[in-house]
């Protein structure tokens, strides 16, 4: 079928996070898509192949739930019942470092939106999340899943955009998905340029075990570095997102086994006893960046194809999982009255929806990062006050909570309470 | 054998000259583009297309769910303009006609749905000159932002009703003629916002609920509305609404037994 097959609704070119996911939404809207991925499915699923976790707020897990996703994680999922954001001390010579006093609490039942029994997020390993969506794309209908096959050219016609594959083939459809992340072939053929600047700050991903468990709470401390998240996994094992200025990251990489654990016990503080270090560590240059446009006749942008924010706040994939709820929303409402999935009049409505989010997001967290990325005192002093105050007002913390847990504003449908 | 003849002319009628083609490719470009001088009536698309597909599902019992609702009805759009209704009816199934006084939009619509592989069956002429060419009668007509535009309201309403097939449904949609409707379709549209060029409708022209029912009901159909459409500024979009003063549509339906149509 999916040999013979040339023209969809719908091309997703990009078979990672954010590809299948808006594959999997558009399909369950009732879209005839494609998703076309240059990677082998097996390769994509290795331990050796991305060693990062993702929070998944609440209520984007809702929309998990529908495409048949969440059943196919099974147990590898951990809930996030509690965030505990502390301006983190930083080791010196005499002690360690670890949660320092002042901080702020976010707790699920505080959310009033959320429903009965839901955290405030799911932590999931790429790996396993990747497993799960390409299980449920091989069991969705209306769904072909080509690969390993490179996409060579995308073109835009009046009536269609043209997608040419590396095997020859040439698919059309009335839109086409960039969801190829940094290196978008969509992005190029749509002649749309990113905006943004790099950060001289590296982010190293490591997973650690510790002897105590976690009970579901995440850490974010801020080091003078850059911010050292711990975000809980099954078993307990955590997450590591441990942002360095690059130079120093470097050197950590370069670290063999035992030193590198000393490095991250350090930091990591012994709360939790004295942690280990498991498997493969990695390492991911940072940066912000921003699409001038999510959309042109014919095509639109998801995910790190639309835009790349810091993960000091562990919206990267959640923004991607919202595309792919907006996207699909827009396209079913259009199918639904006859319009075309292409036009730039059904489009606008995605960007419109989608745009001021990831500018609002790229913002913050960019401004977070730069005011927790020093050791200033006046600035220290300044936002510990902050931090605390945020925490005496539950109002300000719930909003806070609300924006993690990306319930707000004009849910899309696959987002919406079960 | 007329639907067969009609198909050869739209399928082989762009093809004739290439330069003609290009030029109303760039017009159907304009009609097709939602940041261009069409921005308003893109903008009040999709509320009519929910309203058009939402009365005709229940009007003629079909399923609600369907992809395609209204695959195999006859559907006329008349003042087709450059197809922004037509094609998305062919996209929900209909066998679309789609007539307009201006050859220039014709053509502008023919080549906009070649180019998106619609088989869509457009025409310069006019609803009067429909019926006395004996055309089949239709299961929808779309009668959407016309009347205020025609030189007899009554007439051209007689005519549209007499090429409505026994269950059938029409939608009309038109502006009021109010205080109200001045201020905010006229001053405000055009004077204003700029939507519309300056003179596009003149408030003498304007149809009051009334006056296009009454034409409906004398030819045996069964007239419900007014039904309001208004536009909310925050939202930058429209939605049904109880205020009629200013937009408006009106459902008609032909009785399945009862008066035949006069032709």
């Amino acid at each position: 079928m999916a040999d013979t097959r040339t023209r969809y609704d719908v091309i997703v070119c990009g078979g990672g996070l954010s590809g299948l996911t808006a594959a999997l939404a558009c399909a369950y809207a009732g879209l005839e898509v494609a998703v076309v991925d240059a990677l082998d499915p097996a390769a994509r699923v290795a331990v050796t192949f991305d060693g990062r976790a993702s929070a998944v707020a609440y209520a984007n897990y809702r929309m998990l739930v529908r495409l048949g996703v969440a059943a196919r994680l099974g147990d590898d999922v951990q809930r996030i019942e509690t965030i505990l954001v502390t301006d983190g001390r930083a080791p010196d010579g005499l002690r360690r470092g670890g949660p320092g006093p002042a901080w702020l609490r976010f707790d699920a039942d505080e959310v009033a939106d959320r429903e009965e029994g839901e955290p405030l997020g799911y932590m999931v390993e790429n790996r396993r999340m990747r497993a799960a969506l390409l299980a449920a794309a091989a069991d969705a209908e209306h769904l072909d899943h080509i690969a390993p096959v490179a996409v060579t050219a995308v073109s835009f016609a009046p009536g269609a955009a043209s997608v040419s594959l590396a095997d020859g083939r040439a698919l059309e459809a009335a839109l086409v998905v960039g969801a190829e992340g940094r290196q978008s072939v969509v992005r190029r053929a749509m002649a749309v340029r990113e905006v943004g600047w790099d950060y001289p700050q590296t982010g190293i991903v490591a997973t650690t075990w510790s002897p105590e468990p976690h009970g579901g709470v995440a850490h974010e401390y801020f080091l003078p570095s850059g911010p050292f998240a711990i975000l809980p996994l099954t078993g307990n094992r955590a997450s590591l997102v441990w942002t360095e200025r690059a130079a120093a990251a470097g050197a950590a990489m370069a670290l063999d086994a035992d030193d590198f654990r000393a490095e991250v016990r350090r930091r990591f503080g012994d709360f939790l006893g004295e942690v280990d270090v498991e498997g493969p560590r990695w390492s991911h240059p940072l940066g912000l960046r921003v699409a001038e446009s999510f959309i042109a006749p014919r095509a639109v942008l998801v995910g790190d194809a639309a835009r790349r924010v810091h993960p000091i706040a562990g919206q990267g994939f959640n923004l991607g999982l919202k595309d792919a709820a907006a996207l699909a929303d827009v396209l079913a409402e259009a199918r639904h009255v006859g319009l075309d999935a292409g036009g730039l009049d059904v489009l606008e409505r995605y960007q419109t929806w989608r745009r001021f989010d990831s500018l609002a997001m790229a913002a913050a967290t960019d401004v977070f990062n730069r005011l927790y990325s020093n050791d200033l005192a006046p600035v220290r002093f300044a936002r510990d006050v902050a931090m605390a105050a945020v925490n005496k007002i539950p109002f300000a913390r719930r909003a806070f909570a609300r924006d993690a847990g990306a319930d707000f504003g004009d849910l899309p449908r696959l987002l919406r309470p079960l | 054998m007329a639907e067969a003849l009609s198909e050869i002319r739209h399928l082989e009628s762009p093809t004739v000259d290439p330069g003609e083609i290009e030029r109303f490719s760039k017009i159907a470009a304009d009609w097709w583009n939602p940041r261009g001088k069409f921005r308003p009536l893109h903008k009040f698309n999709p509320v009519r297309l929910k309203f058009i597909r939402d009365v005709v599902t229940v009007k003629k019992g079909l399923d609600a769910n369907a992809r395609r609702p209204f695959a195999g009805l006859r559907l006329l759009d008349i003042g087709c303009g450059g197809g922004l209704l037509s094609e998305p009816m062919a996209r929900l199934g209909a066998k679309v006609v789609g007539v307009d006084a201006a050859e220039r939009n014709i053509k502008t619509a023919k080549v906009h749905a070649a180019e998106n592989r619609l088989d869509i069956d457009y025409r310069w002429g006019a609803a009067e000159v429909l019926l006395d060419s004996g055309e089949a009668r239709f299961d929808i007509i779309l009668n959407m932002e016309v009347v205020e535009h025609v030189a007899d309201v009554e007439m051209f309403l007689r005519a549209c009703a007499g090429l409505l097939a026994p269950g059938g449904v029409m939608i009309v949609a038109t502006i009021n003629r109010t205080s109200k409707a001045f201020a905010l379709a006229i001053v405000g549209a055009e004077r204003v916002l700029r939507w519309l060029p300056v003179g596009t409708h003149r408030y003498d022209k304007l149809v009051k609920p009334g006056e296009a029912r009454a034409p409906l009901a004398a030819e045996g159909l069964d007239v419900e509305g007014p039904f309001g459409v208004a536009y909310n500024p925050l939202a930058d979009a429209w939605s049904l609404s109880n205020d009629s003063a200013v937009n408006y549509m009106l459902t008609a339906t032909r009785p399945l037994s009862g008066p035949a149509p006069t032709s």
